[in-house]
């Protein structure tokens, strides 16, 4: 289970409800559901470039689902909404979670990134402290590639408007396409394995206790090398253990 | 044979199980595909660590009438090995996604093994003698001084204790830029297809620089990528028909005459969507895990997530019958997706057949037809297309008598919970019975758990 809070916001669980009013105030809203699907296939989207190369079929699989929500979405007029206004403590709490994990593996590689991106960052990451709009910045930055720097500069406008959010979701097929000329010094740059050593992000998730911080991030350890990747399957259940830690505190 | 009509279904019993016994299963110890060979007397089963066990079943004892062979140990190799593609910086894992055997032409068996971007043709061969009595040579291979041979003899062969030797016989390389989830033996057992989520290769056995691409969906632009292949599997009559299915819950058919590169299907196979079972979770559900040829080759069986349709080649528009596995599943999609569960790929498998029979037989109901797949908590499902009836059974040590008839499990969806029955918030969904395998003549199956293999038979009178 990946968040324990997700869980009871999920579509399923007509069982849960006893008919009680505690039960009654747990039905979640359809758009709370739906946005809390979307936030999970973007977490997973992520999480997928790992490793080993991502499962193509089920990577596809939760691409259209995204894409299946953002149209619905869309033509509901919600998904220009949600740039604009906070939905409320509940959601926040979910997002966050899902944002450190998005921030994480994104600050990181930032944080190894060439000097010429370094002003770039930084710009970034105020942009980001402003940004009300928690799902599209965080869809955006989740959109980060595994490896691929000339996305980052992309990503700049990505929280602007909805049209940039498919371009981020295809910049995921061009990593697992990973043809890119410009990605090909990146193939041997230390960011690639930072970024896969879920040790690393662990350790500094775990160091920093107070969501939305940022800065203990630059106390990561230098990456190792590829033999720990080797546990990074096993680690994915101790991550869901962790964010569930983080959440709940 | 069962004979026709009710009160004869099968009665399984369990009859060994291979494997570890402790619940802390090692990742390598996996089993990820399992497969009978032509006779059924070798069941062989691949796992995550590369590795090909290969089973020989006993010859069948005369004083043991009540029991079939057992199935022992024949053959262990390792057929994969990890590897590193420096260029994209990934592992390429060793797991073993396929084996297929191919029919026995001499004293050697043959079978493909296949992990993500490399198949392997193994030989496996048999040695019970060796030749003594060399001249120039002494018993433990040291040469002999050729001044001190003063007679020369012929050498013979003296029996030895029985070797099974797998030596790899082909190494079908570097097609494949996507992980391969299929080989299929063409009928003309001189060529196969692999296919990976975007493109299908052929093959010829006896080649491994070349391989011809018969299709590919892979899109100009990846970022149009919506479907992938999810499986691909020869017409066990026609060798130039193929099938593939998709990600999307499409079946194609084709017919390498048509053109070189099939593109273009003769048929397409896809039922229309329920609109009242409309969810996000709709394709991700319609999904096809696995395709598979009746023996005859005039039906198809295809694996979703939640059900086996059976489609009869020449109607394209829906299946002929469906079959649900587990539809209490159905309101749990949700949570199935959060913990990955709904990607779960599930085979399926046909009962075994004499053809034969099948042939000769005019009426052929009174064969049995019975199809067969796995689910979760180690319980696998099979249903009988005669009757339209179906059982649910338990993979379990708890029932490790042999000759023990297994029990029928069930599940109870919501309401009161019946005695015996179990819960779907029960179930565990660590336990999926992924794969399965039916005996070519005989009523021996073979159901992988996670890292335990068992057989079961049914029960002779």
């Amino acid at each position: 289970v990946f968040v324990r809070g997700l869980k009871r916001k999920c579509f399923d669980g007509e069982e849960d409800i006893e008919g009680t009013l505690a039960g009654i105030k747990a039905i979640p809203s359809y758009t709370l559901q739906r946005q809390s699907l979307l936030d999970m296939s973007l977490v997973k989207l992520q999480l997928c470039h790992m490793l080993v190369e991502p499962n193509l079929c089920r990577s596809v699989l939760i691409a259209n689902t995204v894409r299946q929500i953002q149209e619905e979405m869309t033509q509901d007029g919600t998904w220009q909404m949600i740039n604009t206004q906070s939905t409320g403590q509940a959601s926040l709490d979910r997002l966050v979670s899902t944002d450190i994990l998005c921030r994480s593996s994104r600050d990181q590689a930032e944080g190894k990134h060439v000097p010429a991106y370094g002003t770039f960052n930084k710009d970034f990451e105020g942009d980001q402290a402003q940004d009300g709009s928690e799902t599209m910045a965080t869809a955006s930055s989740v959109q980060t590639p595994r490896n691929l720097q000339s996305n980052v500069w992309e990503m700049e406008n990505a929280q602007e408007n909805k049209g940039n959010f498919q371009k981020s979701l295809d910049q995921i097929f061009e990593t697992l396409e990973n043809k890119s000329p410009n990605s090909v010094e990146d193939l041997f740059s230390e960011v690639d394995n930072s970024y896969y050593d879920l040790d690393t992000m662990l350790t500094g998730m775990m160091s920093n206790t107070k969501m939305g911080h940022c800065d203990s991030l630059e106390t990561f350890s230098s990456p190792t090398n590829t033999a720990s990747n080797s546990n990074c399957k096993s680690d994915l259940n101790d991550l869901d253990h962790i964010v569930e830690i983080l959440v709940e505190s | 044979f069962l004979g026709a009509g009710g009160g004869n279904d099968i009665q399984w019993c369990f009859s060994q199980v291979k494997g570890a016994v402790d619940d802390d299963v090692a990742e390598a110890d996996i089993i990820s595909t399992v497969e009978f060979n032509h006779s059924g007397e070798l069941l062989a089963t691949g796992d995550k660590g590369g590795r090909v066990v290969i089973f020989q079943q006993e010859q069948e004892n005369k004083t043991q009438s009540h029991s079939r062979g057992e199935y022992n140990v024949y053959s262990t190799f390792q057929s994969h090995e990890p590897e590193f593609d420096y260029l994209k910086s990934l592992e390429i894992e060793e797991k073993i996604n396929k084996i297929r055997w191919l029919p026995q032409k001499n004293a050697a068996q043959f079978l493909l093994s296949t992990n993500d971007k490399t198949i392997k043709l193994w030989k496996i061969s048999e040695r019970d003698k060796r030749p003594e009595g060399y001249n120039l040579k002494e018993e433990d291979g040291r040469y002999r001084d050729p001044t001190t041979v003063t007679t020369l003899r012929v050498p013979v062969f003296r029996p030895m204790d029985l070797m099974v030797e797998a030596s790899p016989r082909r190494i079908f390389a570097n097609a494949h830029t996507y992980h391969i989830n299929s080989i299929s033996i063409n009928s003309d057992y001189e060529t196969y297809l692999s296919a990976d989520d975007l493109r299908i290769n052929l093959w010829h056995l006896e080649i491994t620089d070349r391989s011809f691409n018969i299709v590919d969906i892979k899109p100009a632009n990846m970022e149009e990528l919506t479907e992938v292949i999810t499986a691909a599997e020869f017409h066990p009559n026609s060798c130039s028909t193929f099938v593939y299915s998709s990600s999307k819950g499409t079946i194609r058919l084709c017919d390498m005459r048509a053109s070189a590169l099939c593109d273009r299907h003769s048929k397409l196979f896809e039922e229309p969507e329920d609109p009242s079972n409309r969810s996000f979770f709709s394709e991700i559900i319609s999904s096809i895990s696995d395709v598979k040829f009746s023996h005859s080759g005039r039906y198809m069986m295809t694996r979703d997530y939640l059900s086996v349709k059976i489609w009869d080649l020449n109607m394209e528009n829906r299946p002929v019958e469906t079959y649900q596995v587990h539809e209490y599943l159905r309101s749990k999609l949700c949570s199935l997706y959060e913990n990955d569960c709904i990607f779960d790929k599930f085979e399926c498998c046909w009962n075994g057949s004499d053809r034969q029979v099948e042939f000769l037989s005019l009426c052929t109901s009174d064969l049995p037809n019975i199809v067969m797949t796995g689910s979760y908590n180690n319980f696998f499902r099979m249903f009988d297309r005669n009757t339209k009836r179906d059982v649910t059974l338990e993979a379990s040590r708890e029932n490790n008598k042999p000759r023990t008839v297994l029990k029928p499990r069930k599940v109870c969806a919501s309401g009161k919970r019946k005695k015996d029955e179990i819960s779907v918030d029960s179930l565990d969904f660590n336990k999926k019975i992924l794969h399965t395998a039916w005996h070519p003549k005989e009523n021996i199956i073979a159901v992988a758990t996670t890292n335990n293999l068992y057989i079961f038979q049914d029960k002779m009178n």
